[in-house]
């Protein structure tokens, strides 16, 4: 039986060639993905895929990042910290990746739909634009 | 004993080593008993050779005999069924063959958890069905003495504590996986005294009755 | 002006537009808190509706016999950070290891946070707290018994920090000196969440409290009361080296071929399979990686009284004895043994041949 004092330890030079991980866990995501795209065409319904919940292994995320790419279309938000939002090679894949305001990433999901959700103008925003607007047309106005 | 931890701690620890020293000693002497007992010398002039025979019989004995079959034929099928599915799960799950390694270095290939989950769902559901037709049928139940029903209650206990445990239907988990090594400590416990022993003897017998016949140079 | 001052008056989404934030940056703020909580992406918009009206809740930290570590997790959270979670999440009222300069002001604030909020404040407590004799920790010369008590007496609930609050963690180890129990075994009156781990991970902290005050309610909880979206699955079944155990493939020490291949690491006493915790998906230091990720077994740490399950490093189901030197000296006995209980029968087995008469139809006549 192993106890501690058995454990041999050395230390030895990581070698380059260590590629024994087949990142498991990116696969099924990619399937995931497939369906929920096949499910936007036919009934337009929107999936929402959570990454910081997966349990992914060493080299997992980098993988699936790695095969959604990046394809035409890429957008900044600058909202309580900055947020990176592009459409992968596969068009109606979105990736959304928020930051907050020190760097650090907060979220991290693949988004199947047209357009995320959080690229539309909101409609609290819209009113806020409207009295903003007229405020600005209409100074003397006691709005 | 205060804590699932500790009963855990106790049933892989000192729970371990006594059902080990009774189950080892046990088998053994009963072993013991039964070759040391030994046969009269035969002096008459052998007809055949035992060693064929009795290799023969070993096989034979272990097939389906076709009258028994038909008279009863959900005795022998769900005999097998168990059986199969026992040996299975004890020594094709991987967690047992690296308990087995673990502790005494032997180690072989095992299958996948989940066919082993479904093998054992189905030895249960066999086991229970076998205990009911023991006690349905009135000439089983004549037969059946209070040992047979321990012997099957300490055999079905680890396939029933192990599939909890393995599903996490027992919370916490040190107490599911103690209660699944308590279970096979009392089936250790009980073995060499009882039936169960046929596990090691019916070799014996079955070469026996093979090789006996071998000589004699009739059929066995 | 006074209500302007208190910020518990006001709804989250309120102070938050208030602060130049668009209902995008308050989306992007639900879809973090989502996340945080572990909750589907399909509840960010029910997250959103509940933010938008939430107050933030007054929170008193309690600290018992700990080391800090629990503290050190959460200002080292980064989703939400600290500041983010004080000035956003709750109203982080009483905190003596981070107001330890403020004397008797910090004991006052608690005070005037209990009275204030009288029946509605979050009681978080890290550490255990000792039986024995109330001299083995105070603060401000309060025992800690004293403390945990009169807090809790005004609370909504109570979060044990821990596995020291959750369980009684070190200072409860063998022999337990100086008689720690966990904060369930004092507090029953009110509801109590575990979120166990020596650490906790520090989004299970923060998660917890963003759940309250989304909610305002407290999660769903396991039967250890810990909340079920992070302790619901075991380490061992959300392990990506999970398959590697499935087929039978594990290290045998830590610097083999099986642990640069990435194997189970069940043999070298690896505890995943008797612990839960989120850290195979919610991952340690900004995501960066997790105890089995970096090579060693999981300690167990989130379970009660993990330091005593018999080592670090023996497998969980393993016995602990020397298994051939046993057998071989048992079989010896049994050996011994056997040949006298043979020795026993073959000698009844000739006094039988030896006493055995023949009897001829004579004899029977003779004898009818």
């Amino acid at each position: 039986m192993q106890k501690l004092q058995d454990i041999a330890v050395r230390v030895e030079a990581k070698e380059s060639s260590e590629s024994t991980v087949d990142h498991a866990n990116a696969k099924p995501v990619m399937h995931e993905v497939l369906h929920a795209l096949k499910r936007l065409k036919e009934r337009g319904e929107v999936t929402t895929i959570d990454l910081k919940s997966m349990p992914f292994g060493p080299g997992d995320e980098e993988a699936l990042l790695s095969y959604l790419g990046c394809g035409e279309v890429t957008i900044e938000l600058q909202s309580l910290g900055k947020s990176r939002i592009c459409e992968t090679f596969y068009p109606g894949v979105w990736l959304v990746d928020h930051y907050n305001a020190t760097g650090d990433r907060i979220a991290l999901s693949i988004e199947i739909n047209r357009v995320p959700e959080i690229v539309r103008s909101q409609t609290e925003d819209i009113s806020h634009a409207i009295t903003r607007l007229e405020q600005q047309l209409n100074p003397d106005s006691t709005a | 004993m205060s804590t699932p931890v500790d009963f855990l701690l106790w049933v892989r620890g000192p729970g371990f080593d006594i059902a080990l020293v009774v189950f080892l000693i046990g088998v053994v002497i009963r072993l013991l008993e039964v070759l040391i007992l030994g046969r009269k010398p035969d002096f008459a002039e052998p007809r055949g050779a035992e060693l064929g025979a009795g290799l023969r019989t070993l096989v034979t004995r272990t097939l389906p005999e076709q009258g028994s079959f038909r008279r009863s034929p959900f005795t022998v099928v769900g005999g097998y069924i168990w059986h199969i599915g026992f040996f299975i799960s004890l020594f094709l799950f991987i967690p047992h063959i690296e308990l087995i390694n673990a502790t005494i270095g032997l180690s072989w290939p095992g299958i996948a958890s989940n066919l082993v989950d479904a093998v054992a769902a189905v030895t249960i559901v066999t086991l229970v069905a076998m205990l009911f037709s023991r006690m349905s049928h009135p000439v089983k139940r004549y037969l059946s003495g209070p040992e047979d029903y321990l012997t099957w209650v300490v055999t079905i206990l680890p396939m029933i504590t192990g599939y909890l445990a393995y599903h996490r239907m027992i919370d916490p988990y040190p107490l599911a996986l103690g209660l699944h090594i308590l279970s096979v400590e009392i089936l250790m416990v009980v073995f060499p005294f009882t039936k169960l022993m046929h596990a090691f003897t019916f070799f014996i017998a079955r070469w026996y009755n093979g090789a006996m016949a071998g000589r004699r140079g009739v059929q066995s | 002006m006074a209500e302007e001052l208190n910020p518990m008056a006001k709804t989250l989404g309120e102070s938050l537009r208030q602060s130049g934030v668009s209902r995008r940056g308050f989306l992007k703020f639900c879809s973090a808190t989502a996340s945080m909580m572990a909750l589907p992406p399909t509840m960010v918009s029910a997250v959103a509706d509940s933010l938008e009206k939430a107050k933030r809740p007054s929170v008193i930290w309690l600290s018992f016999q700990e080391c800090t570590g629990c503290t050190e997790s959460l200002t080292r959270s980064h989703s939400p950070t600290v500041e983010n979670l004080i000035f956003d999440y709750v109203s982080l009222d009483y905190h003596h290891t981070l107001q330890v300069a403020s004397g008797n002001a910090a004991e006052a604030a608690r005070e005037a946070a209990m009275h204030d909020n009288e029946g509605n404040y979050l009681v978080v407590v890290d550490g255990s707290i000792p039986l024995g004799n109330p001299g083995f920790s105070t603060i401000a010369g309060i025992s800690n018994l004293q403390m945990l008590e009169e807090t809790v007496a005004g609370a909504a609930a109570v979060v044990a920090v821990g596995s020291c609050a959750a369980f009684g963690g070190l200072p409860h180890a063998k022999p337990n000196p100086t008689g720690a129990v966990s904060v369930s075994e004092i507090v029953k009156d009110k509801p109590v969440v575990n979120v166990s781990g020596c650490p906790p991970i520090p989004t299970v902290i923060t998660g917890v409290l963003a759940h309250f005050l989304t909610f305002g309610s407290l999660p769903e909880l396991d039967s250890l009361g810990r909340p079920m979206v992070f302790f619901g699955k075991s380490i061992h079944d959300r392990c990506y080296r999970r398959p590697f155990y499935d087929k039978g493939l594990f290290a045998e020490t830590f610097d083999d071929e099986g642990a640069r291949k990435g194997w189970c690491l069940f043999r070298l006493g690896c505890k995943g399979p008797m612990t839960y915790n989120a850290c195979a998906t919610t991952k340690w230091n900004q995501g960066a990686s997790w105890p089995v990720e970096a090579g060693h077994g999981c300690l167990g740490c989130s379970e009660p009284d993990f330091w005593d399950t018999g080592g670090f490093y023996n497998a969980l189901s393993i016995p602990d004895s020397d298994v051939i030197r046993n057998a071989a000296y048992v079989a010896g006995a049994g050996v011994a043994l056997g040949a006298a209980a043979g020795a026993l029968n073959r000698r009844k087995q000739s006094k039988a041949a030896s006493e055995h008469e023949t009897v001829t139809i004579d004899d029977l006549d003779k004898r009818s």
